[in-house]
């Protein structure tokens, strides 16, 4: 086990939220077309407020903050947050469309001592990464600004979400990257917007497309171990944890709300109302998403990928509860191997879909 | 000898895990962790004290070390540190901390 593991499954033990995702604006000067917010402003946190909640989270033990949005640069006081954040000593990692970090942004970024700096790129055609963004110029700004700053030496990485514009375009980005000397990453997740519209979702490659990703060893590498079967699951994988949703890591709203990840919407306190810690220690939300294990999903501890599965609860608990599948992962599991996931045959059965609402939002206790 | 005085980084990012200190660097992202004996080596390192006094005040008395061996012991965790450019090392008191990191770093 690596040193970082070993800390990881110390954090894990003690209950020590180790990392925290903080979008600190839903404001954005993108209006990507597979965006999952709402980018009006309903009453951010104040500069004081933020910081507030940044000694908290130090106290709380946390060593992984990341600062996100909407594009942090919104906020007139990035800066200021960013530089009470290292002096808490946090690890610091930014996401950002980078469009508004010019050359004197990223030298005070490499000061501050950021660790690294993610930078959404949708594709190496300007006419289809702007026309994504709708922000006519933008990929050839953010590439600029990925140029300012690995000059200042900071490590970057270009995230390239795929969608259904940009499918074909990852082996395009990919080279990019490469020419600027940055990591890579893709995703192909689309998650439904936050007040449950799930018409983004028509956006999410066909499955054919994933298929090809996941066989292409220039995204995967070794191709035939990454879509092996996957091995029959033992006494360790079904107590198993899902994530670490809300065993390590934490997510918090621009206005405070606090949930167990970015992508799993389940209100589990507010920042404005209760310190972080005792939301997190006493969070009945946050307590019901620790106690589930492997064994305890209904339809998932059935199935042969449950060891290998990137089950994600959040998009289960979007799908209308957080114990069932998420079948944007079980077509993941499907596309990679071959095999048919348990829902995915249980649905062959029946012919239905599931049902019940896709989001459920439980309206915060006062 | 000369006198010796510690002052933590402003490039790394620290936090108290279970009694030991995560460190990474800034610079490289290499990451350590100490042991109970030098997070509390860490923790007084303010630029201030002389490393003299962090080790008869903080190592022998909370860990029951015999001063001399403290010493030796102390010195190497001290060069591998500054080494790491985590730890900076000094024959004169750092300035102020607070003031040492916001020159050093965020002017």
């Amino acid at each position: 086990m690596g040193l970082m593991q070993e800390m990881s499954q110390r954090a894990l033990d003690l209950g020590v939220p180790m990392s925290v995702h903080f979008d600190i604006t839903y404001r954005c000067n993108e209006r990507c077309v597979h965006c999952y917010l709402d980018h009006d402003d309903h009453g951010e946190m104040t500069t004081a407020e933020i910081k507030r909640v940044l000694d908290e989270l130090a106290d709380a033990g946390t060593f992984f903050l990341t600062f996100s949005g909407g594009e942090v640069l919104m906020r007139r006081d990035f800066f200021e947050l960013l530089e009470y954040a290292r002096r808490l000593m946090f690890n610091v990692r930014i996401k950002t469309n980078a469009v508004m970090i010019g050359e004197a942004e990223a030298r005070r970024m490499v000061k501050l001592g950021v660790d690294q700096v993610q930078v959404s790129i949708y594709s190496h055609r300007h006419e289809v990464h702007d026309a994504i963004t709708k922000l006519p110029g933008s990929l050839r700004r953010s590439v600029q600004a990925i140029r300012f700053l690995t000059q200042q030496g900071l490590r970057v990485t270009i995230a390239n979400v795929l969608m259904t514009a940009n499918m074909r375009d990852h082996a395009g980005v990919q080279a990019l990257a490469r020419e600027l000397g940055v990591q890579y990453t893709l995703d192909p997740t689309i998650t439904p917007k936050m007040d449950g519209d799930t018409s983004i979702l028509n956006l999410r490659i066909p499955g054919p497309e994933l298929n090809g990703v996941f066989h292409n060893e220039s995204l995967v590498g070794n191709v035939e171990e990454f879509c092996a079967g996957p091995p029959p699951a033992d006494e360790d994988v079904m107590e198993g944890y899902p994530c670490s949703a809300g065993h390590t890591l934490a997510y918090i709203s621009p206005y405070g709300d606090v949930f167990p990840c970015v992508q799993f919407p389940l209100p589990s306190g507010n920042v404005r109302r209760q310190k972080f810690l005792d939301i997190w220690n006493h969070s009945s939300e946050l307590n019901e998403v620790r106690s589930i294990r492997a064994k305890d999903l209904p339809v998932c501890s059935t199935c042969s990928h449950v060891g290998t599965c990137t089950r994600c609860p959040g998009l289960a608990y979007m799908e209308g509860h957080m114990r069932g599948p998420s079948t944007a992962d079980c077509e993941k599991s499907f596309h990679r191997t071959g095999i048919r996931s348990a829902n995915m045959l249980r649905l062959d059965g029946d012919g239905s879909i599931p049902s019940g609402p896709l989001i459920r939002i439980q309206p915060l206790t006062a | 000898m000369n006198e010796q005085y510690i002052a933590k980084s402003s490039a790394i990012a620290s936090r108290l895990l279970g009694g030991e200190m995560m460190i990474m660097s800034a610079a490289d992202s290499t990451f350590f962790t100490l042991n109970p004996v030098a997070t509390v080596i860490w923790q007084a390192a303010d630029g201030l004290t002389p490393l003299s006094e962090i080790v008869v005040r903080h190592v022998c008395t909370e860990f029951e070390v015999d001063p001399e061996i403290a010493h030796r012991d102390v010195e190497r965790f001290v060069e591998e540190l500054s080494g790491h450019g985590i730890l900076l090392v000094s024959e004169r008191p750092f300035a102020d901390s607070a003031t040492r990191s916001k020159e050093a770093a965020w002017a």
